[in-house]
């Protein structure tokens, strides 16, 4: 390890960190550029807008996980039903705090059952799968919604934007999660079975792992984040509206594979997706420093994303 | 059980042309009105380029990947379209081109370093979107008249919207299915390796796939701003959606290249007109995509009896 090879072979096979290097990099920029002002305003801003990202985003790196071709698509639609039907339940009363999560998670398990159902009885594939069930999923959440913004219950309010020391508690909360699922996907049956069915699902199937179960409890589970996420960005963002999941399409997605895992399959990386969503945010805040025009902003969004993925990306076999 | 005529492949070949069938039918049911010159054309008049989309994204599917961007992208032809090409139509070829050869280089990039599609085309839906705004940061512009001209065109006896899409999905049926060299194009869905072992460059053939979606992606942003006789960069955002679920309801699979240019846009048409056979049923709009995606699975799970009355 001290050699200059083992350093540079400690840091090739922890992708992860250059995530964690990009999003120092650029928050040093930003800061440099506003002459040190804002910058600890910026982390505080970024731990809560990334806390959503990684919460989506790991149920889309336990789906992607197991195996090429695996993807759910209709995060953004859950998130937009979960929302719409929780901020209407709870009708802006703190005594309905807990059947909202209840029903955000309710939400989730149907979408989840609903995707999985339509990948086993349809044989399709998950991209098509998830594609035309958040057809559904997003028609019902207009129909149900009609638009209306309802305020979340208050006590929702502050808890999803208090912090203590400019550390937001929802992103400590967001951190202890990502702690308790790493030890589940590296330490329990279930875990060791989504990155065997991901590496080759004959042989796991053959090794006697439960293929079909594993499949099924990875899209209930990225669909009930999906939906938990949906709750707290309303809480978050003062009501829920139907687009407000658009945008996680593209960053549960991109967070996954920037952090380092594996698009074909079979090796996850649980730390990678907080420096994803850290770098993906403060790439946007830089771009607005910079005073950047709404159309670069996205260009170079983009750019970025590809040029990560073409950098970082593996050369193995794909979806 | 079934009619020993009707046998599995020839029924899953006229799933797509049924389920068109089932809904022209059920919305002269409901509305005799629209079985006329004028309603057709009305009911159809998005056909086109929701069709040219959709077969922009029969051709990414072919060689085993999927298109997230083209909607962006026909966005930003449209902005182009009703800005450079009507007041400098050089220029505006030329961007338009250029556009053409950044898809090429998409399938490139996705070839050569082995990535997933779904995140480049992802990633390229932004870039495409960012051109977009900053060409027409407010929607606007004029459409070029000679396109405004033709989208307008009135056959006789048969609407325009008909010809075009019969016309269009026979070309793309006879350069695809009919020819030597679209065989090999759908071979490198079918088996990339056997294909490379034949002499065959991959890297050619995605380049020409992703070029002939970018070209079909051109000629679809441009008839949707000779309907609209104006551009907005938001203007075909449900474009994406609408081309795959149309190319799976005209039969592409997502492995083997098995795809069908005269299916995909039949099942353009019959997403178009799902939009009318809802509203003819009176129910809200906010439907309609709800409306799509159920069309698409009662269509998928026909497809899933089919093949397995072909195990049987």
């Amino acid at each position: 390890m001290t050699s200059l090879g083992g350093v540079f072979y400690y840091l090739r096979t922890r992708a992860w960190i250059w995530s964690f290097v990009a999003t120092a990099m650029v928050w040093i920029a930003t800061i440099l550029f506003t002459g040190g002002h804002g910058g600890g305003q910026m982390l505080t801003a970024a731990l809560s807008f990334a806390t959503f990202t990684i919460i989506v985003g790991i149920g889309q790196m336990f789906v992607i996980t197991t195996g090429p071709g695996n993807v759910d698509l209709s995060i953004p639609a859950t998130m937009a039903l979960s929302g719409a039907i929780t901020t209407k339940i709870m009708d802006t009363q703190d005594g309905m705090i807990l059947t909202g999560f209840a029903v955000a998670l309710g939400v989730g398990l149907a979408v989840g059952l609903f995707n999985y159902g339509l990948i086993r009885l349809l044989r399709i594939p998950p991209i098509i799968a998830t594609l035309s069930a958040s057809f559904l999923v997003q028609s019902t959440a207009i129909a149900y919604g009609r638009g209306l913004r309802i305020k979340p219950p208050p006590a929702l309010a502050d808890f999803t934007t208090a912090e203590i020391g400019g550390i937001p508690i929802l992103s400590i909360c967001g951190v202890v999660f990502t702690i308790i699922m790493g030890v589940v996907l590296a330490r329990t049956f279930y875990g060791r079975s989504v990155l065997a069915v991901g590496q080759n699902m004959r042989a796991a199937w053959l090794a006697g792992i439960p293929v079909e179960r594993t499949r099924l409890v990875t899209y209930v589970l990225s669909a009930m984040l999906a939906g938990l996420s949906g709750l707290l960005l309303s809480g978050f963002s003062g009501g829920s509206s139907l687009n407000m999941g658009e945008e996680y399409l593209l960053a549960s997605i991109a967070v996954v594979v920037i952090g380092g895992t594996s698009v074909a399959g079979g090796r996850a990386n649980v730390p990678g997706i907080w420096g994803a969503a850290l770098f993906l945010y403060l790439l946007v805040t830089m771009l607005n420093t910079f005073g950047a025009s709404a159309g670069l902003r996205l260009i170079m969004t983009g750019v970025i994303i590809i040029a990560v993925i073409t950098v970082a990306g593996s050369g193995e076999q794909k979806r | 059980m079934l009619p020993v005529f009707l046998n599995a492949q020839l029924l899953r070949s006229a799933l797509p042309a049924l389920s068109l069938g089932v809904l022209l039918v059920a919305i002269f049911i409901i509305q005799p009105n629209a079985m006329s010159y004028f309603g057709l054309n009305l009911m159809l008049q998005y056909a086109v380029p929701i069709a040219l989309a959709t077969l922009a994204q029969m051709f990414v599917i072919t060689v085993n990947d999927l298109d997230l961007s083209i909607g962006a992208f026909v966005g930003l032809v449209a902005c182009i379209g009703a800005t450079y090409l009507h007041d400098t139509p050089g220029l505006g070829l030329l961007m338009l081109a250029g556009c053409i050869v950044v898809y090429a280089g998409m399938g490139a990039l996705i070839q050569l370093r082995n990535l997933p599609s779904i995140v480049v085309t992802l990633g390229m839906s932004f870039v495409w979107l960012g051109i977009a705004v900053l060409i027409l940061p407010t929607p606007g512009g004029k459409s070029p008249d000679v396109i405004k001209a033709l989208m307008a065109l009135k056959i006789p006896a048969v609407p325009f919207p008909i010809v075009a899409a019969v016309v269009i999905a026979l070309i793309v049926q006879a350069g695809l299915m009919h020819s030597s060299y679209g065989a090999v194009l759908r071979g490198a869905g079918g088996n990339p390796k056997a294909l490379a072992r034949a002499g065959w460059s991959m890297l050619q053939i995605k380049m020409a796939m992703f070029a002939l979606a970018g070209f079909f992606g051109v000629l679809s942003g441009l008839s949707l701003i000779g309907l609209t006789t104006s551009g907005d960069a938001h203007i075909a955002d449900r474009y994406t959606l609408y081309s795959i679920a149309g190319a799976i309801l005209g039969g592409a699979e997502f492995v083997g290249g098995r795809v069908s240019p005269v299916g995909a846009v039949l099942g353009a048409l019959t997403l178009t007109l799902t939009g009318s056979f809802l509203i003819f049923l009176r129910i809200s709009p906010d439907w309609q995509i709800g409306a799509q995606g159920a069309i698409l699975i009662i269509v998928l799970a026909l497809r899933a009896l089919i093949s397995r009355g072909e195990r049987r």
